[in-house]
Formats: structure tokens, sequence, C-alpha cells
């Protein structure tokens, strides 16, 4: 290009920005049958079973690979999409299983299947796959043992296409974890031919995706896009779209402005406000789904400081502003956990017996503290769009009970190191399980063994007992009273408050349909329609 | 010339070593556990001590010190854990991205603050000197993510002439060849027009949103310098002696009063370079400045060592550049 014809090039270009964009029709072609999807940050590798994924590395392993099971869909509701039952499986890689009349293992039969990679899939490769993910330590060997596989002795291959996993004890969870994105299937042979002589290929399956799922990674630029495209030969019936493309877009205000403009067809993760407006203006659908097994919640901490005294933390739950959270924190989206009437149930979350009664706490505070405290409160500086309105509310509810709170704002990095010191005498957090049993959710929060999800601390033998029976009794009666027993202890001990569920939210077009939610809550690039 | 270079980077290397050791204790001094931040949701203690142990973490400071002096001998910067990748590949690929957006920004405000200051100063308290002054009152106070974000609502969101601020380029245009990493000049060389009007509509608002903010200091100090260039003695003698008012103004008073204009531009570019965090968070530019910071947030030293090198070297180069202008503009700044 010489000059002149580069300045007249440039001169052009200067006003190009105001006027019709070009090509406008070659475009919509390929537009009709690509996804642009707007969301916070997107996955920093490509491996979930590797130490240090990030949430949204779940979408990779959810569309990219396959599973021996997956969940029933359930619709939502309102007809926005579809939610999920855990307690019935659908068949994946897996054609079929058969559990042995012992009910000491479960036999699984795999499907005609290939690999991106052209490979079959065979019984060796769900067998490296299961051995890796209870092997590589992290996240995702604590997930397999939550459904009691602990070891890779339990997974066999008994021949090409028959697989095999032996119970070290009887687990409802087994099952159900299998359809999680932790124990999906890898291309082992490529893996390992190009993994530099690590077993398990970490460096490169986190750069790369082996897998048969629906989808294959067209390119990745962290920090900034994905984009993933279709594979033609997934053994399923085709999804609908092409190309999906998904961008990482920091600013919510920019997020939403690109869906209201039209420019994205969906938009993950907005604050609660943002959502509360976009569908109440009605020129996009939100979808929200109450998050299952999660609550937002006020943990007291009952090992240490003011709240060891039971009345403290009653008063507390009596002192809540339930209604104002729900309406200035949440924006309404969510399900609210007050006031509940006629004893608990086997659901979890469920509503506690509580509500804002100020008479009732300051009673109780002058039983136990009649010279008032002082506390504080520690909330995620990540999560503060929430939170912090709720510890503000929180704070002016309890300061005309003589409770006078600080509020402690952590950053990300920190509020996990602060957790664990378990000094902290209020915490306001939320906290959601995959696998959706109120068992699984107590045992996480409440048991003795004292998780970092202890975030009260809390210790009594009592309820350890009867969360073990709900955990691995086959018994429906014996479960339920267990189940019933649990959740009427922590709502007469309060060590927790639990202040609403959450809803996940997602916007997008009116013309995109299929939406699917699943555990891991990022969204099923293979259900998504558009036209 | 050479020389001048050769002994400007010699003295800058005791400067080099002195950001090494400072980021390195820096990011250590910091609170937050990135062991603990990346383990994820459920972590046992064992599994956070694990990733600690990989992380090398469990080793002593100075063992720690040593190993990434090594790394950084062998031109390896680590690994950044929020993306997963080796720092320098993602560092080269954001800098471009940053230094386009910014040498843009700065080429607008310096189109537009220079002339204004020159004329502000030449008819003091007329109305382009009020015109001036507003400029200037307005870009130092408003917050850049409240220009940016007023520019996204006003001509993108309602007037729709703005493309959607949706990073370098529209999600259905491919990359041009990368040859600089500069989209306009890489689109320009594969003689690309469709991408370059593409990428440079993508750029547009941002550039703007910055040249606002850059533009204060530079027309104060044009004014300023300017006005005592104007009162200075070889003025008036070149008024006396009947030289035209062009000449007098153009070759005489603005050349020596583009010193100081220099020195601030510099300044201004660095300081936008790493601090334009804002506009690239609204506009989703996949620059240098939100990289460092998230990874800041998230505990993540090796990108956020990785970004102060960088941007010490950079810095040098940048000083060492202005320096070598001063003698062009200025002959007698040779010499020192």
């Amino acid at each position: 290009m010489d000059r002149r014809a580069f300045l007249a090039a440039s001169a052009g270009t200067l006003a190009a920005p105001f006027l019709a964009p070009g090509k406008a029709e070659a475009q919509s072609a390929a537009r009709a049958e690509t996804l642009l999807l707007v969301q916070e940050y997107g996955p920093n590798s490509m491996d979930m079973q590797g130490i240090g994924a990030s949430q949204p590395v779940n979408g990779v392993a959810l569309n990219c690979y396959d599973r021996l099971v997956s969940y029933k869909k359930v619709p939502l509701p309102d007809g926005g999409g579809n939610t999920f039952t855990l307690h019935e499986l659908e068949p994946e890689l897996a054609e079929g299983w058969q559990e042995a009349s012992d009910g000491m293992s479960v036999t699984f039969k795999l499907r005609e299947a290939k690999f991106h990679s052209g490979r079959p899939v065979t019984a060796k490769d769900v067998k490296w796959s299961l051995d890796r993910a209870v092997s590589i330590g992290g996240f995702a060997t604590t997930q397999m043992n939550a459904g009691s596989m602990e070891k890779p002795e339990q997974f066999v291959a008994l021949d090409d296409k028959t697989f095999r996993i032996d119970f070290i004890r009887r687990d409802k969870l087994l099952m159900p974890n299998l359809g999680v994105t932790i124990p999906y299937v890898i291309d082992s042979t490529t893996a390992i031919a190009n993994s530099g002589g690590d077993p398990w290929a970490k460096e490169w399956l986190k750069n790369n995706v082996a897998g048969s799922g629906a989808f294959k990674v067209e390119s990745w630029k962290p920090g900034n896009e994905t984009i993933y495209v279709r594979n033609e030969e997934w053994w399923n019936s085709r999804p609908k779209l092409r190309r999906i493309i998904t961008r990482d877009i920091a600013s919510p205000s920019t997020r939403r402005a690109l869906l209201e403009r039209g420019d994205a067809d969906v938009s993950a993760l907005l604050p609660p406000k943002d959502f509360a407006d976009l569908a109440a203006a009605g020129k996009v659908k939100v979808v929200g789904v109450p998050v299952p097994n999660g609550i937002w919640y006020c943990a007291m901490n009952s090992a240490t400081g003011p709240f060891t005294d039971v009345r403290l933390r009653q008063a507390v739950a009596w002192a809540m502003p339930y209604d104002k959270i729900m309406q200035v924190a949440l924006f309404g989206r969510g399900v609210t956990m007050a006031g509940a009437q006629g004893g608990p149930t086997t659901a979890w979350p469920q509503p506690f017996p509580y509500n804002t009664n100020l008479e009732k706490a300051k009673e109780l505070v002058q039983q136990a503290a009649p010279g008032g405290i002082t506390t504080s409160v520690l909330f995620d500086a990540g999560q503060a769009t929430v939170a912090e309105p709720i510890a503000v509310l929180v704070k002016e509810a309890l300061a005309p009970l003589g409770i006078n709170v600080e509020l402690n704002k952590v950053p990300g990095a920190n509020f996990r190191g602060e957790l664990a010191k378990k000094n902290s005498p209020m915490v306001i957090n939320r906290f959601a399980g995959w696998l959706d049993w109120p068992d699984y959710y107590f045992f996480w929060n409440f048991h003795g063994s004292n998780s970092i999800f202890n975030v009260a601390s809390y210790q009594n033998q009592e309820m350890d007992k009867l969360i073990d029976g709900a955990r691995f009794t086959g018994d429906k009666a014996a479960y339920d009273a267990a189940v019933k027993g649990f959740v009427a202890m922590a709502q007469d001990q309060v060590p927790v408050v639990p202040l609403a569920q959450p809803l996940h939210d997602m916007a997008m077009q009116k013309s995109i349909g299929g939406y699917q939610f699943w555990p891991c809550r990022e969204p099923d690039f293979r259900a998504f329609t558009k036209g | 010339m050479l020389r001048t270079i050769a002994s400007r980077l010699g003295t800058a290397l005791p400067s080099l070593a002195g950001v090494v050791v400072v980021t390195f204790l820096l990011t250590r001094v910091l609170p937050g556990d990135p062991a603990a931040y990346f383990a994820g949701p459920v972590a046992s203690p064992e599994a956070i001590a694990q990733i600690r142990a990989e992380l090398g973490l469990d080793q002593p400071l100075l063992a720690q010190f040593a190993r990434y002096l090594g790394d950084l001998a062998r031109g390896d910067l680590g690994v950044s854990l929020t993306t997963g990748q080796p720092v320098l590949a993602d560092i080269a690929a954001r800098l471009p991205a940053s230094i386009e957006l910014t040498l843009l920004g700065l080429l607008l405000a310096v189109c537009t603050a220079v002339p204004l200051g020159v004329l502000a100063a030449l008819r003091q308290g007329s109305w382009i000197d009020h015109l001036c002054r507003l400029v200037t009152t307005a870009g130092v106070s408003l917050p850049v993510f409240f220009t940016g974000l007023l520019a996204v609502y006003v001509f993108y969101f309602l007037l729709g002439w703005s493309p959607a601020p949706l990073g370098r380029l529209d999600s259905f245009m491919s990359e041009p060849a990368r040859v600089t990493g500069f989209f306009l000049v890489d689109s320009a060389l594969a003689g690309d027009g469709e991408t370059f009007r593409a990428a440079l509509a993508q750029l547009l608002l941002p550039a703007i949103t910055l040249a606002v903010f850059a533009l204060a200091p530079l027309a104060r100090i044009t004014r300023a310098s300017m006005l005592a260039a104007l009162s200075a003695d070889f003025v008036r003698t070149a008024r006396a002696s009947g030289l035209n008012g062009r000449t007098v103004v153009l070759r005489y008073a603005f050349r020596n009063a583009m010193l100081p204009v220099l020195t601030t531009l510099g300044m201004v570019f660095s300081f936008l370079l790493g601090a334009n965090v804002l506009v690239e968070k609204v506009f989703a530019w996949p620059g240098i400045g939100s990289y460092a910071v998230e990874a800041l947030i998230a505990s993540d030293f090796a990108p956020v060592q990785g970004f102060v090198l960088i941007m010490a070297i950079l810095y040098i180069l940048l000083n060492l550049f202005i320096d070598l202008l001063y003698g062009l503009v200025d002959p007698r700044m040779k010499e020192g």
C-alpha cells in the first residue's frame, strides 16, 4: 500500500464507525448459528480435574467432555428452561448399568462413541479418567471422596465396553457423583502420548481438550475469549448451535448494555439489581433457578467469642431484617428463609421458624448480655454486591439491641484464610453443595469434623450421629427421622441464620431457548436454541 | 548518541535490580494465601499444603528469591495462576493492546491539548482560554470510569454510533495476521480495510475516554510554558526586530515551550499505560492493567512481579527516548 492509498484509506476509515456496518448480510447467517455469551471471567484451564481450576472450567468439562451418566431434566415452572433432579440418572457414555446382587459394585455398558481424536471410547479410558480424578489431589479428589470413590483399585475395566466400580461402602451419593463435572472421560491414549512423561498429563490437558463431548474448543485466549465449535461426530443428536463465543467482560454495566442492545445473546452473573431491572423491563428473558442446596447465611461462632451463648444466637435470629435483606440486598432474586411453621421437614434448604421480632430478641439479649457486646462481621469483598448490604442491614438491626457490629470486608484471597482461622465471631457467606441432599449440606457445614465450611465451628455429637446416620442408611423412614432431627437441632441452636436461598439468574434474548441448569451452574451449550 | 544511550542504560541497571528485589518482597508481604485461594471451594488442609509445596511457597524466602532470580535469568517470569499461562506470553499478548490504546489516546490528547494550550496562551482571557480551563478542569475532575461509562451509554447504548464495547474486535471478525500486535498496523499491512475499520471503531471510544483524561495536564503545561516563553526576552527581541507573529510564535516561543510538554508527555504516557485499568474494564479491553489488578486481587505473585518489571523496563526506555528527543527539540540539551 503506497502512501496515498494509505492516507485515502485512513481518511475513509475515520468516518467509518459512524456509517452503517458493511457485510451485515454475510455475517447474519453465521450469527444465526452462533451464540455470544458474555461473562465476568472465563476459564483459567481446560482441565477441571487440575488443581486451581476456576468456576468457568466446569463449562469446559460439561460441554467438551462426556460422563458416564447425567441427570434427568426437569422443566422450570415458568417455562424458561430446565433444571434437574439428582434422584433420577440418565445414560450418557454408559448405555446402561446394573448393580450387583450384593449391592457392592455396579457394572456399566459403554455406548459406541468417538473422541475428538477419532479414537473409540473404551473402558480403559474411563478407568484412566476416574483413576486420575481420585489421585490428582485438590478439589477433584475431594469431590470424588464425597461419593466414596477413594482408590484407583475401585475402578475395573472388564473389556473394551464394560466397566465396573467396586464400592468400599454403600453410599447413595456414589452414582449421582458420577454425573458432576469431575469424573468426565478423557482420551487417555492421546493425553499420555502428549504428556511428556507426566502420568496424568496435567500440563497438556490444562491447555488442550481430549474429550468426546458435543463441543470442541476452537480457540482459547485466557482472560479474553473462548470459542467452542460443535463436534459434528458426537454420538448424540447434534446441538442446534454451531459455534459458541464466550467473551470475558469484567464490567457488569457493560454486560448489561450489550444484552439490552441485543449484541450479546446471554449474560451470566449480573448483580441482583440488574436482573431485577431486566426482568421488570421485559425486553430480555431472565431465568432464575433457586440454587439447589444453597443459602446466604449469617454464621455465628459457637466455639469462641460472644456467640457461644445460644441465647445470643437466637436473639440475632429474631432480630434479622429478613424482608429488608430480600428487598435491598437481593432485590427479590431469592427465596425467603424466615417464618417457618409446623416444624421441620426433610427438604433443604428450608425456612427456619424465626421472623423479625425485636421484643423477643431484646428479651434474650437482656438475659445473656445485659451490658451489650461489641463484635465484628466478616464477608468476602468478591461477593460484596450482596454481602455488603446484608452486613450493613445486620449492623443496623443489631444496634438497638446493644450489639455493636463492625464490618470486616476482606478480599477473596484473604477470605478463605480468615475462614480457616475459625475465629471470626460473625460471617456472612453463601454455600451451595453440588449434591443436593440435606445430610451432604450438614456434613460440610455443621459436622464435628469441622471442615472449612463449618464457619460457625459448630460441635454437637448428637447432631453428628444423626448426620452420619442419614448419610449411610438405606431405610427411608430412618433417613427422614434423622434429617428432621438434625434440622430441628439447627433451628433451635442456630449456628447459622439462613437469610435467603439465592436464585441463579441468567439473562438472555427472547429468541434464546433451551436453557439448562446443572449443579455446576455453568450453561449447557448442547441444549441452547436460537430463533 | 550511542555513547549516551549505553551510559544511560548502564545507570538504569541498579534501578532494575532494586525493582526486582522490591517487587519480590512486596508480593510476599501482601496478605492473602494464594494456596488457599487456588485450592478451590472444598479444599482440605492437605490439599492446600500440597498446592503450597507445588508453588514453592513452603520454602524459606531466600530460597524462593534465588529460584525467582534463576528463572528470571532464563527469561522465565513464571506462570499465572489466574490464566494458567506463562506470564511472558500473557504480557506479550496484552501489552500491544494497551500500547495501541494508549498511543492513540495520547495522540488524540496531544492533537487537542497542544493547539488548545497555545491558543489559550496567545489569547489570554478570551473564550478559548476559558474553554481550555473548562476542558482541563473537567478532564481532571471526571473519573475515567465515569467518562467511559457515560461514553458507552451515550454513543453505544442510546445512539448506537459506536460498536459494542466487546474488546479489540467484534466477535465475528478474525484478528489480522500478527506482525506488531497492533491491530491497526497489522490490518493495514495485510491490506485488510474491513478489519482496520472494525479495529479502529472499537478503539475510538476508549481512546477518546483516555484522551479526555490525558488532555488536562498537557493543555495546562502547554499554556503555562507558552506564557513563560512569550514573556521571555528573546521573544520581545524577536518581535522588536520586526519578525512576523507566526515566526515568533512557532519558531521561537513554541519550540522553547516544548520541553516541559515533552516531559509531561512521557510521564502521562507511562502513567496511562498501567493506570487505564478502569477504561480496560469498561470496554473489556484485554490490556495489561486489568491483568495486573486481577492478579493482585487473587494474590497471584508471578504476573504482578512480571508486570512491575516490564513496566520498569518500559519506563526506563521511555525516559531515554524522551531525553533523546530533548536533544532534537533543543540542541542545547545534547551536552547535558
